[in-house]
């Protein structure tokens, strides 16, 4: 039994970080902009067929294939937020960007069902299915890569939103939107630049997931997005590293009931969601404290 | 406070963008619907009041895949039976409403099927999953619910059937579907029987009964269970489970799966283990002809295999004449030929010979006829209703991939005709 359960926490830890990336960028565009983004599950399969062509097609390779993905995400998300979000205005903004994100959702998967049809793919490489031998686990590559690019991707954000100029003006558009705007910050190319980033680093999760998956088709999205908001309800919305600290923690609790009744995998996932809300209301990293770092 | 900023018509351009798109998204993706006339060469259908046949279909969705491969067997029946002249000389019009693979739309579809679009017939939708509510309506409404893929228990036993016994599974029984499995294992001498079977299943009433109607029969022949675990079907990741199976060792695993990607899952974590079990049999996704070799490929199907009723080497005229029309349609090979094709195909043949016996489009004298006993002819092979709707006169196969995953041949039973000897132990992963 024993064994059985350090198996699970690991699992549950590289499983975390396959969910890390693919909620870094949700709660990234939840913090800045106040837009619950419903259709990151739909990019999230968008950034996957985009590794597909590549590796495909091109035969480049997954993690390679990034500098042109995550690139290309990045103008998608321009282009909605410029497109779509930026018209919204007024008090029925967020209950209006849930409709238009739902209707890029909608969309997108109509276009990739003209696309690609509804049979599934799989992303592949040699350390897909291939592992490490520690401590009498079998890690698999593509995991322990995973979850060291969620660990980068956590990091290179923090240091853009910290470190940076633009970071600086990111953070006073969350603290304030029209105290930015009058002093001086662009608060439309704010918007624009973060909600690309957003999207743009959801292709990562793409590959990543497309790779871990089984295989996904257009409408694997769906699947995602409930789990994705309850993971950066739980790390607090806007936190970056929350988001990465909520995904493991989930996944290894669901993991670990896995190991005595699968079926109560998913009751405890959110269980312990509603637990946690009821102790800590701000998720394990507050909005007002992630706003004041 | 905001900006006093001439914001206003921006707003009501979002509002009314917003709104169209959503409505027409909606009505385009979530209950969209396509009419197939197949147009036919016959002029004495052309020159009739057709027959419109009624279908809801998971054309998106989790059950995507199958929906729209059993969107193109209804069309090539249609196809077929109209450039034959149509049902009793009347062109056949197919109204396909697409319910998302939705329990509450499936309903909803076949409301507006019957009351609505005033529909002569109905064919069934996609899984037990939907064919159970989809049936509350239809029984209902006193139609015949003639179906392929609603063959979970749960199914017939249902109130709605129990009271009106109008559902009509052309396919084989599910429950049963592991049996000629399971008697392979008994025929094997003592010693050379797989001690150990691990049965992951995912919470599905289609999934689960034959896999635990097998875990109780290998037990009873002493093949211990090391692992037996239901997950649900959402899961976050099928690694947790199938590390877990694979951390047993298991000789034997039995997999209730309804689809591709949780077969697909199993390999891959069972590979990323360094484990290969002896015998790896799936309730589902193995049968997904070329859809499943797209994603595990074809050196690691190689062993892997599938209980169905049939397979695209199917020895029958009727049956290699719809896989030739398949291929010359929508092209691929004959192995990549979609089981869910077939069962959709008999669904119309099975509807077009009552329809013929009875002389019309009467549902109570349809169900009044599928329910006399008589042996009918499908691509699938015969069928014969019991009295809940189930094919008694279906048999059972179980299928596997060979030939360097590109043959897809019948097993089991060994000494049915047609079957081709088995691989006894599954080959060592590939990628």
């Amino acid at each position: 039994m024993a064994r059985e359960i350090y198996q699970a926490i690991v699992d549950g830890i590289l499983v975390g970080g396959v969910y890390a990336l693919m909620a870094v960028g949700l709660t990234l565009i939840f913090g800045v902009l106040d837009i619950i983004n419903i259709a990151q599950g739909i990019m999230v399969i968008l950034g996957a067929y985009l590794s597909y062509e590549l590796a495909a097609r091109l035969h480049i390779d997954l993690f390679l294939g990034l500098l042109v993905t995550v690139p290309a995400m990045f103008v998608i998300g321009v282009v909605i937020q410029v497109a779509f979000i930026r018209p919204l205005r007024g008090r029925e903004r967020t209950s209006m960007t849930l409709l238009v994100t739902y209707a890029i959702a909608l969309i997108t998967e109509g276009i990739l069902y003209q696309v690609y049809g509804p049979s599934y793919r799989q992303l592949t490489a040699s350390y897909v299915i291939s592992s490490v031998h520690i401590f009498g686990f079998y890690l698999p590559y593509i995991y322990l890569y995973g979850f060291a690019l969620a660990l980068v991707l956590v990091a290179a954000l923090y240091m853009l939103l910290y470190r940076t100029r633009f970071g600086r003006s990111v953070r006073a558009t969350m603290q304030d939107e029209t105290a930015a705007r009058l002093v001086g910050i662009d608060t439309n190319r704010v918007a624009a630049i973060t909600f690309g980033i957003g999207i743009g680093v959801t292709a990562a999760g793409g590959m990543v997931y497309g790779a871990t998956s089984g295989g996904f088709n257009p409408n694997s999205g769906y699947d995602l997005i409930s789990r994705l908001l309850a993971i950066i309800i739980l790390g607090g919305l806007g936190s970056i590293g929350g988001a990465l600290v909520a995904s493991v923690f989930m996944l290894t609790l669901e993991s670990l009931v896995d190991v005595w009744q699968p079926q109560w995998a998913i009751v405890v996932f959110y269980a312990a969601l509603v637990l946690v809300l009821v102790i800590r209301p701000t998720g394990f990293f507050g909005r007002s404290a992630v706003r004041a770092q | 406070m905001r900006p006093n900023l001439p914001w206003l018509p921006k707003r009501a351009f979002a509002l009314t963008g917003t709104a169209v798109l959503s409505v027409g998204v909606l009505a385009a993706c979530s209950s969209s619907s396509s009419s197939s006339t197949s147009a036919s060469s016959s002029a004495s259908a052309s020159s009739s009041t057709p027959i419109t046949i009624g279908a809801s279909l998971s054309l998106t969705g989790d059950f995507s895949a199958d929906g729209q491969a059993y969107e193109k067997g209804y069309e090539l029946w249609a196809s077929d039976v109209n450039a034959k002249g149509g049902l009793l000389g009347h062109k056949v019009v197919l109204k396909i409403l697409n319910d998302n693979s939705s329990p509450t739309q499936v309903a909803t579809n076949y409301t507006t099927l019957i009351s609505a679009d005033h529909v002569n017939l109905t064919f069934g939708p996609f899984s037990s999953l939907l064919t159970a509510p989809a049936d509350n309506t239809v029984a209902h409404y006193g139609y015949a619910f003639v179906e392929g893929a609603g063959g979970a228990p749960s199914v017939f036993t249902s109130s709605a059937n129990e009271a009106d016994h109008n559902i009509f599974d052309v396919s084989l029984p599910i429950k049963d579907e592991m049996v000629p499995f399971v008697n392979y294992i008994a025929s094997l001498p003592t010693s050379q029987r797989p001690k150990t079977a691990a049965y992951p299943m995912a919470d599905d009433p289609f999934a689960d009964p034959p896999v635990q109607l097998a875990q109780q029969e290998l037990q009873a022949l002493g093949v211990k269970t090391v692992y037996s675990k239901i997950f649900p079907e959402e899961v976050a990741d099928y690694k947790a489970p199938a590390d877990q199976v694979a951390a047993t060792g298991a000789q034997i695993v039995v997999l209730g799966s309804t689809d591709v990607p949780t077969v697909s899952a199993f390999m891959q974590a069972f590979e990323q283990q360094h484990y290969t079990p002896k015998l790896f049999i799936a309730a589902a996704g193995p049968d997904q002809g070329a859809a499943f070799i797209s994603v595990v490929g074809k050196g690691n199907a190689v062993g892997m295999m599938v209980p169905d009723g049939w397979y695209p080497g199917y020895d029958s005229a009727s049956s290699k004449a719809v896989v030739n029309e398949y291929v010359a349609k929508y092209g691929g090979t004959a192995s990549g030929v979609n089981a869910d094709v077939a069962e959709a195909y008999s669904v119309g043949q099975v509807m077009a010979e009552a329809v013929a016996a009875t002389g019309g489009t009467d549902n109570a004298k349809i169900i009044s006829y599928l329910h006399s006993g008589v042996t009918l002819s499908s691509v699938q092979g015969p069928v014969k209703f019991d009295s809940l709707g189930e094919n008694n006169a279906s048999a059972a196969f179980v299928f596997q991939w060979q030939d360097g995953g590109t043959q897809f041949n019948q097993v089991l039973p060994s000494n049915s005709g047609g079957s081709v000897p088995i691989i006894a132990t599954k080959p060592a992963w590939t990628s």
